[in-house]
């Protein structure tokens, strides 16, 4: 392993042997990886870097937007009339529906108020533009326009006009990451529109989704729609999530095999809403005895003095 | 003052710039950034640099090159930290290993060399991301180090022009 190159042979001091120096940063990397995922802990330096490199981005990402755009000047103007007749058609199907919201908003909340139960918290939305799809090919990200500055935060649910598409994960000043359902570490609550049965539904790669831990003779059928259930205090309840396409009944195993394909366009360009945080949801009641109890002896003690 | 690498020729080069190879590997992290989304074949711009640097100048870029750049591309990707940096050591390491042998080939027999190296770098990324739950991009992911390689000639005469440049200015000369 003797590297000569173009300088005068290795008389003088010239570091460390090449294997001790490959050891060495192996390790260095290894606990790197180590400490990014086990324990999360690399987090501000990705952040501190990003923002180094925001420039950087900014300038490789003007050739996309330049193809873009030049895409869009040639998008033929009969497309867009196309587009527009089925927009307008739309528009007027839905309309019915749209007039009746206010009306049916006030019943719902007077119903409520009737009922005494807590009004239905309020979520504002933030339109956001994608950007671009993450290079890591090993996941399934977005990036989309709106940060930390917009008042987007890590947690925060994120749709489109047909379904969710996915979840905020990484908040940087002007962009944040968002992972999709159809990343395999990604997991949401849902229900099947049909009969409310709850199940977890976690993607599967290759822009797919998988329902987790389903009995094999639970009652859900191909073309079935899976909503979000609103367990987790995260996803608001009723929107609409997946379509389950297939189901394997295998004998070999307790739990069937299910299928699902995103129903929102989870892997296409455009623009997305990122839905305000919940208000969280009331802690499970702990038990209150022992508690009591301390307060009562804390009481006595005071008498006493 | 060095001769000239290359068995095929025996023009004499001038020694390598530090800033020129600085310049070159920041215009490969900046093509690097340029989001492709999930298109196959884009090449790694920074590894076939940095496998370049390593081959020609191994004195001046190395192993601890090889790991900033891996941590930068970490950032930009949005991957986890450590996994371009560990593929990255061991394609600086490979790289700086076989620099003497590889040199004494003609470009084609070189970029022969530089594929196995390169399809390395992306076996060791995939085991990383696999062990830790990720997902099979698919077996075109692998293209980009065969397009890579296919640049290796072009890359070779870009990254050495100037060193090419002739000592003596005269201002009669074409080039």
């Amino acid at each position: 392993m003797s590297v000569v190159g173009h300088l005068p042979p290795p008389f003088f001091k010239r570091g460390p042997a090449p294997l001790a120096r490959l050891a060495f940063f192996m390790v260095l990397s290894v606990l790197l990886l180590a400490a990014d995922l086990r324990f999360h802990t690399l987090d501000w330096v990705r952040f501190a870097a990003s923002i180094a490199a925001w420039p950087l981005q900014r300038v490789a990402y003007l050739p996309v937007e330049a193809g873009g755009d030049l895409g869009k000047y040639f998008s033929a103007l009969t497309t867009l009339h196309q587009e527009n007749d089925e927009l307008r058609k739309k528009q007027v199907a839905i309309a019915n529906l749209l007039l009746r919201q206010q009306h049916l908003e006030d019943e719902n909340k007077h119903l409520r108020a009737l009922l005494d139960m807590r009004a239905r918290q309020p979520v504002e939305g933030r339109i956001a533009d994608i950007l671009y799809a993450a290079r890591d090919p090993f996941s399934r990200k977005i990036m989309i326009d709106k940060g930390m500055q917009q008042g987007i935060a890590a947690g925060q649910a994120v749709i489109d006009d047909i379904g969710v598409i996915g979840q905020v994960t990484r908040v940087f000043p002007l962009t944040a990451e968002v992972t999709l359902l159809t990343d395999k570490e990604q997991a949401i609550p849902v229900q099947v529109q049909r009969n409310g049965l709850r199940a977890i539904l976690a993607g599967a790669g290759a822009g797919m989704l998988e329902l987790r831990y389903m009995a094999a003779n639970a009652e859900i059928q191909p073309g079935d729609i899976l909503v979000t259930s609103g367990l987790d205090g995260i996803y608001l309840p009723g929107l609409p999530v997946a379509k389950v396409i297939h189901i394997d009944h295998t004998s070999s195993f307790s739990f069937a095999r299910i299928q699902c394909v995103p129903l929102a366009g989870v892997e296409r360009r455009g623009q997305v809403l990122v839905l305000g945080n919940r208000e969280t949801l009331p802690a499970p009641p702990e038990q209150p005895v022992p508690q009591e109890e301390k307060s009562n002896r804390g009481k006595r003690v005071k008498k006493g003095h | 003052m060095a001769v000239q690498p290359t068995h095929s020729s025996n023009r004499i080069l001038l020694p390598a710039r530090s800033w020129f190879i600085t310049l070159s590997i920041a215009v490969a992290l900046l093509l690097n950034l340029i989001p492709f989304g999930r298109l196959p074949g884009v090449p790694d711009w920074v590894a076939l640099v940095l496998t370049f640097w390593c081959i020609h100048q191994s004195l001046k870029v190395g192993m601890g090159s090889a790991f900033f750049l891996g941590l930068a591309m970490d950032v930009a990707d949005g991957s986890v930290m450590g996994q371009h940096a560990l593929a990255y050591v061991l394609l600086a390491f490979a790289a700086g290993g076989l620099s003497r042998r590889i040199l004494w080939f003609p470009l084609g027999l070189q970029a022969l060399h530089v594929l196995p190296m390169l399809l390395g770098m992306q076996i060791v990324m995939l085991i990383t991301r696999l062990i830790s739950g990720g997902e099979f991009p698919g077996l075109l992911w692998f293209l980009s180090s065969f397009i890579a390689t296919a640049l290796w000639h072009p890359l070779t005469y870009m990254l050495l022009l100037p060193q090419y440049r002739p000592t003596d200015r005269d201002d009669n000369r074409p080039i």
